[in-house]
């Protein structure tokens, strides 16, 4: 049986790993390489970067940071920010990330997804959706959650798949960095409304949390930052408390 | 010398900087000299099994390919490197593989999400110097939406479950081949990679 997997974040800024909340209020915690080996040795089972300034500041991503950390860990890796060509994702995976996503360019050119996914393989292409609740529907943002576009986060997330999309990465602005948990309500209804595996973000805070993302939200794998930055909680540790509540992890 | 294979495409990358964390010297080649002259082949076949063929034979690299492994050097496929070991593959329908192990690479068609994509338990179906030091069950990196299903099932090396109990590598003589991704198992996977680099 496929195991849920346990994804730390990392979300970096200028080379440094920065934490903040809702988007805002960034504080340094380390240096990319040093926590992906970090984790990589407690037993994460991917990890995830995003140059979270990029897209709003038409910055590339650091190549220099992916290149060592591919040397550096031997588990699937995802780089993330400021990605807008075919050319960005071409240089990103030469590079050594084993997976690229992408928000705001998929949102105004969906496009690329099919031409991504046709050229490097569905399993490479991330689709990163930033969601917010707006009365009776969940919203998408583009532009690191700056900008709101009117358009249904569920429908979004199917036409991802019909283009291509080899998963589903899921940010919610209203449980982003609040450590209350994921936003439960809508990681189901995307699980269920598409057939590609989804991972949930934002909002967590503890282990419980990350098991209600998988055993309520129908999550496939569960990103998580700040509780493993901060050494609330080690990955073992969540790992061991998915367990023992008879969700399949690799440990 | 291992040759990594550099089709064109792929994340070849990724077997370079597993052997080379393992101080096993290896080359990311598509020069036929190089490859005929190497000790051991690795094919880390990513993407889709008519692309990956294609890109092969736009280099003229299938032929010698198939000789080499024919030849007996020893082979590892990754992931599209073992569906390509078969004829036919499902995903691009006419595009020929190698054509050396008799099988179908069908698609899952399970209600589970597709692709499989994370980590999965590998039960060995016999003995193999290729996991010495892994744990049976051990658990390795998928991603794929195809599986391989051999005529022969003495060939079979082990099995996972993914909504049905399908063919995870295949052993025979000197050709290696699994549908995992060694090169990003952790620990476990870069075992493997030295097992088949220095066992074999």
């Amino acid at each position: 049986m496929l195991s849920k997997r346990i994804i730390p974040c990392l979300d970096v800024k200028n080379g440094k790993v920065v934490k903040g909340t809702n988007f805002k209020n960034l504080v340094e915690v380390g240096d990319p390489v040093e926590l992906a080996i970090k984790y990589y040795k407690e037993g994460a089972d991917e990890l995830c970067f995003l140059d979270i300034t990029a897209s709003s500041e038409n910055r590339k991503t650091m190549i220099e940071v992916v290149r060592n950390v591919a040397e550096s860990i031997f588990i699937p890796f995802t780089v993330g920010g400021g990605i807008k060509t075919i050319e960005d994702i071409n240089i990103l995976l030469k590079n050594g990330a084993d997976k690229v996503t992408f928000c705001t360019e998929a949102i105004k050119n969906p496009n690329i997804i099919k031409k991504a996914s046709n050229k490097f393989g569905s399993q490479c292409i991330v689709i990163s959706l930033d969601v917010k609740k707006n009365n009776d529907y969940w919203e998408l943002f583009i532009y690191g959650g700056k900008q709101a576009t009117g358009i249904d986060a569920i429908q979004f997330a199917k036409k991802c798949e019909e283009l291509g999309a080899g998963e589903i990465l899921l940010n919610s602005l209203d449980t982003d960095g609040t450590n209350q948990g994921y936003d439960i309500e809508i990681t189901k209804l995307i699980s269920e409304a598409i057939n590609i595996p989804i991972i949930a973000s934002s909002g967590a805070g503890n282990p419980e949390q990350i098991l209600i993302a998988f055993r309520e939200g129908k999550a496939d794998a569960a990103l998580a930052a700040s509780i493993f930055h901060y050494e609330q909680y080690s990955i073992s540790d969540v790992k061991n408390y998915l367990k023992s509540n008879s969700i399949e992890v690799r440990l | 010398m291992i040759a990594i294979i550099d089709y064109g495409g792929g994340n070849v990358g990724s077997v370079r900087n597993a052997l080379n964390s393992l101080g096993i010297s290896n080359i990311i080649t598509d020069n036929k000299k190089e490859i005929s002259s190497s000790d051991k082949i690795i094919l880390p076949g990513q993407g889709r099994f008519g692309d990956v063929m294609n890109k092969l034979r736009e280099k003229k690299l299938d032929k010698l390919l198939i000789t080499e492994i024919k030849n007996g050097k020893p082979y590892l496929g990754i992931c599209i490197g073992l569906q390509i070991l078969f004829k036919v593959g499902e995903e691009d329908s006419g595009i020929q593989g190698f054509g050396i192990l008799k099988g179908n690479v069908p698609k899952f068609k399970a209600k589970l999400k597709i692709p499989q994509i994370g980590w999965n338990k590998v039960a060995l179906t016999k003995k193999s110097i290729f996991f010495k030091d892994i744990a049976n069950n051990s658990q390795f990196y998928f991603v794929h939406s195809y599986y391989v299903e051999p005529v022969k099932e003495e060939t079979v090396l082990c099995k996972t479950d993914y909504g049905i109990n399908f063919v995870s590598g295949i052993e025979k003589d000197n050709i290696i081949a699994v549908q995992f991704h060694p090169e990003k198992s952790g620990r476990t996977g870069l075992q493997l990679l030295k097992n088949f680099c220095e066992l074999i």
